[in-house]
């Protein structure tokens, strides 16, 4: 870590309100995208990114400089995404992707929006931890270690989650007649 | 924890696959340069400032104590005063 970087860290442990501002306006972003993966609402997140940045500010002293900012304020970002899920009770609507293709390119366009649009339904259903999980490995495509520090978890758990989850997600599109 | 590696042949890894492609299909990813519309910084100052001051716990364990202690023993009270 650059010398800069430290005394950055160092001010703001202390309580300094620039080193604060510095290392939000160099984090935002990445957590801003962090919170808009898990809830996928774009004014959500912002109101959430905020909600973490206050909550890092409060925490301040109890910021542990070994152990990094960044995979600190994104478990502090996990944790408030979560919070905000379970609040609304929302099952985030998912908005179809109009254009991405199924595994069976000769599939009637019209059966394959219907099949996304259930599968999109199918999947807000699943348990906030499944499908949070799931979301972050499979659908976005983040690195297992990465969403294991952030929810707290081991890898083998993200792991275990997303299998649970696709099994889930595999049995409810079973049932309304959609075979993946 | 041993790590989680589910026992799955060829049939049930390609289904697995299947589905996670049409999961990807079905629910848009986020993109990787999605960017904040607005500057935050403001109002977050300005949740900042519109946190209240907290008084920490033993401040009011300390205060009942004393109030406590005046009320049982009311001769302390100037005492207590004379060294405030």
């Amino acid at each position: 870590m650059p010398e800069s970087s430290k005394h950055v860290l160092n001010r703001f442990r202390q309580g300094d309100v620039d080193a604060f501002e510095e290392l939000f306006r160099s984090h935002q972003d990445g957590v801003y995208r962090w919170i808009l993966r898990i809830v996928r609402d774009t004014g959500a997140a912002e109101d959430i990114t905020v909600e973490t940045f206050f909550k890092i500010y409060r925490a301040h002293a109890r910021f542990d400089s070994e152990r990094g900012f960044e995979p600190w304020a994104r478990r502090i970002a996990t944790h408030a995404a979560l919070d905000w899920i379970r609040a609304h009770k929302l099952e985030c609507e998912f908005t179809p992707a109009l254009e991405a293709t199924l595994s069976s390119p000769s599939c009637d366009p019209a059966v394959q929006a219907e099949i996304r649009l259930k599968t999109a339904e199918a999947f807000t259903r699943l348990p906030v931890k499944l499908r949070v999980a799931t979301m972050l490995a499979v659908v976005d495509e983040q690195p297992h270690k990465l969403i294991a520090e952030s929810l707290g978890i081991t890898v083998g758990a993200v792991k275990l989650r997303v299998f649970r989850a696709l099994r889930l997600l595999r049995k409810d599109l079973e049932r309304q007649g959609i075979r993946p | 924890m041993t790590d989680f590696k589910p026992d799955l042949n060829s049939g049930a890894q390609s289904e697995l696959d299947r589905l996670k492609a049409l999961l990807k299909a079905a629910v848009p990813p986020i993109p990787q340069d999605a960017e904040l519309s607005r500057d935050l910084w403001p109002g977050l100052l300005r949740r900042i400032d519109r946190e209240p001051a907290r008084v920490p716990w033993f401040d009011w364990a300390l205060g009942a104590l004393l109030i406590a202690l005046a009320a049982a023993f009311p001769t302390v009270i100037p005492v207590f005063l004379y060294y405030l």
